[in-house]
């Protein structure tokens, strides 16, 4: 059985301009201890589907459909059943390190809190365990940092006590929300290092959201392109980016800089991501798509296996995209 | 942090040297004097009180006497209204009255007001938010000297629960209604402040990665985003506590309570020069050591603020 599943999963915002379906109809799984990337444009409903299993949306925000997590319905917890899975059972990571911790509290007290909540730990055995955790993620002389505030120390560190406080009671679900985007690249790199390290040491199934691609191929073994609020693709991440079958994953590949390859230009894709308050008639992605059929334009292509066992969305035919 | 406070207090003397010039001056460039009634005061018995009073001596000696009895004996001078009465005596009957109802009301408007801002930002756009929003509307929009004889035709005459005025060495029955009547649009003026900064840290980040660690909705409020959110309600609270506790002419004279709000306001009508100044530099200086306590407190609060 998958760790967790999702399946027909919508996200609506009430918002001045009418409801905006941000995540429309989403389904996938994951597998104890898998990798799991979600790749897209920004406004593509990945971080809505990550709030959206926490049970973190905002508040003009609603999700239904069904979240499956270890034979729980997280969508049907009241706010206390979802608090002791919230960090007890999946933990999350968020996009700005800079933003995320609480800037008026030290570290100690965002770290201590979780373990004292959830596993009853005193002062002392939670303050131990706090720079334990802090030692795993490399923070250099924990034991004194550790009573520091979140401003005395740079992004990257922020971003390293960040994936400590979210391992601390060692979830068996990782959700990382763009954990990279906001670090210069050197650093982008050395978080992801340190992901895949405590991944591996502690057991972690892992959710990356991210738009991009080149982290995806070195660290998730299924890859989940969402465009629209909806899976365009899905499937093995090396079949995905080595044999692109559907138009909208080419146009990503196609506008990542590589060094093996002899290109001038990157080649973007045209045209905006929808306006999900109206998102358009048929596949979302139809009125960017340089293979744009008349059936597109009317009906949603539904998710099929293909030959090379990819699921992927999308009425032309493989042969004629690649 | 001592050093800041240090340098703050030493910037307070020149602050305060220069707002008794100033007051000094407006006074002086103000018409009218302490002596002139409507009969009119014969030109011998005015020369003999300005003498006896100093006034007939050249503007810069008396402000240098004046500042030199204030700074070396702590003497604000003689009241020229209240024959036998010092201004020392009027600021200590006076001032301990509205201490208190400044004080009660001060804590009943941040108890209050912060109450009901922060369930509004908690329970936003629900009836609770609808509910304290009219109240804080309401009690703003209500002025106190409308306020005032309403608590009175309501609690004195029609229920006869509490006395409409008077003040006895502050009994409870006599603080409540001024203390009612001048909290109120403090307290709404806090409530709305509290709830819109509530409002904007609960949609922080950091608030999300408390959520997400399945902190109890309790301990988001208080000890993630209590601290945040008060911040500018504190910088309110500073000038605000120094207008509670100077008092109001409108409590004093609509309770007959006796404090020096009342004082403040007829020292000027009457040109009590030395009343007008000792209250002034009352007020001054209270400002200046709110103001003081404000920003300890941010630094307190702040992390990122030190001295």
């Amino acid at each position: 059985m998958p760790l967790l599943t999702v399946e027909n999963l919508n996200v609506t915002f009430d918002t001045p301009d009418g409801e905006v379906h941000a995540v429309n109809g989403l389904g996938f799984e994951i597998d104890a201890g898998e990798t799991l990337a979600i790749v897209g444009e920004s406004g593509s409903g990945k971080s809505q589907t990550a709030f959206a299993i926490m049970g973190l949306l905002a508040r003009n925000g609603w999700a239904d459909g069904h979240v499956n997590f270890d034979g729980i319905d997280l969508l049907s917890l009241s706010p206390r059943q979802l608090n002791k899975v919230r960090a007890e059972q999946i933990a999350m990571i968020f996009q700005d390190p800079m933003t995320s911790l609480n800037p008026y509290l030290k570290v100690s007290e965002q770290m201590t809190e979780v373990l004292k909540l959830h596993r009853g730990m005193s002062n002392r055995e939670a303050t131990k365990e706090s720079i334990a955790l802090l030692d795993a993620v490399k923070i250099p002389d924990a034991k004194s940092r550790i009573s520091m505030y979140p401003h005395e120390f740079s992004g990257g560190m922020r971003q390293r006590i960040m994936i400590a406080i979210a391992l601390l009671c060692r979830p068996r679900l990782l959700i990382a929300d763009e954990p990279t985007t906001a670090l210069d690249v050197t650093v982008q790199a050395q978080i992801m290092a340190l992901l895949q390290d405590v991944r591996e040491e502690f057991g972690t199934a892992m959710i990356l959201i991210t738009h991009d691609l080149g982290i995806v191929a070195d660290s998730c073994a299924e890859t989940l392109v969402m465009y629209g609020g909806q899976v365009m693709e899905q499937g093995p991440t090396q079949a995905l980016f080595e044999d692109p079958t559907h138009p909208y994953t080419l146009g990503l590949l196609k506008a990542v800089p590589r060094l093996d390859r002899d290109q001038d230009a990157l080649e973007a894709i045209p045209g905006e991501p929808p306006d999900m308050s109206s998102p358009p008639q048929g596949c979302p992605f139809s009125p960017r798509c340089p293979r744009v059929m008349e059936i597109c334009q009317e009906t949603h292509p539904a998710l099929e296996r293909s030959a090379n066992g990819v699921l992927r969305a999308c009425h032309a035919e493989p042969e004629a995209v690649r | 942090m001592l050093s800041f406070i240090i340098k703050r207090l030493a910037v307070a003397v020149p602050t305060i040297l220069a707002l008794i010039v100033f007051s000094f001056l407006l006074m002086e460039a103000a018409p009218g004097s302490p002596f002139a009634t409507e009969r009119g005061v014969p030109p011998e018995v005015l020369a003999n009180l300005e003498a006896k009073y100093g006034l007939d001596r050249p503007l810069i000696e008396r402000m240098g006497i004046y500042i030199w009895n204030v700074v070396t004996q702590f003497d604000f001078g003689p009241s020229f209204k209240f024959k036998d009465r010092t201004v020392n005596d009027l600021i200590a009957q006076g001032f301990p009255v509205t201490l208190t109802y400044g004080f009660w009301s001060f804590v009943v408007a941040v108890v209050v007001g912060g109450t009901l801002g922060i369930l509004a930002a908690v329970y936003h756009n629900t009836w609770l938010d609808y509910l304290a929003v009219g109240i804080s509307v309401g009690a703003q929009v209500l002025p106190n000297f409308v306020m005032a004889p309403i608590l009175v035709v309501v609690f004195t005459l029609w229920l006869g629960w509490l006395p409409g005025g008077g003040w006895r060495g502050g009994q409870w029955e006599y603080v409540i209604l001024p203390v009612i009547a001048l909290s109120t649009s403090y307290m709404a003026s806090i409530a709305r402040i509290t709830r819109s900064s509530m409002l904007e840290t609960l949609n922080a980040q950091f608030i999300r990665t408390a959520r997400a660690k399945g902190l109890p909705m309790r301990r988001v409020i208080f000890r993630h985003a209590l601290k945040p959110a008060m911040l500018p309600v504190i910088s309110y609270l500073g000038p605000a506590f120094v207008g509670m506790i100077t008092g109001s002419v409108l409590i004093d004279v609509f309770f007959s309570t006796g404090g020096i709000g009342q004082f403040f306001v007829n020292s000027a009508l009457s040109r009590d020069y030395s009343v007008i100044m000792g209250i002034t530099i009352l007020i001054g200086s209270l400002t200046v050591l709110f103001n003081l306590v404000v920003d300890v407190a941010y630094a307190w609060i702040d992390p990122k603020i030190r001295y």
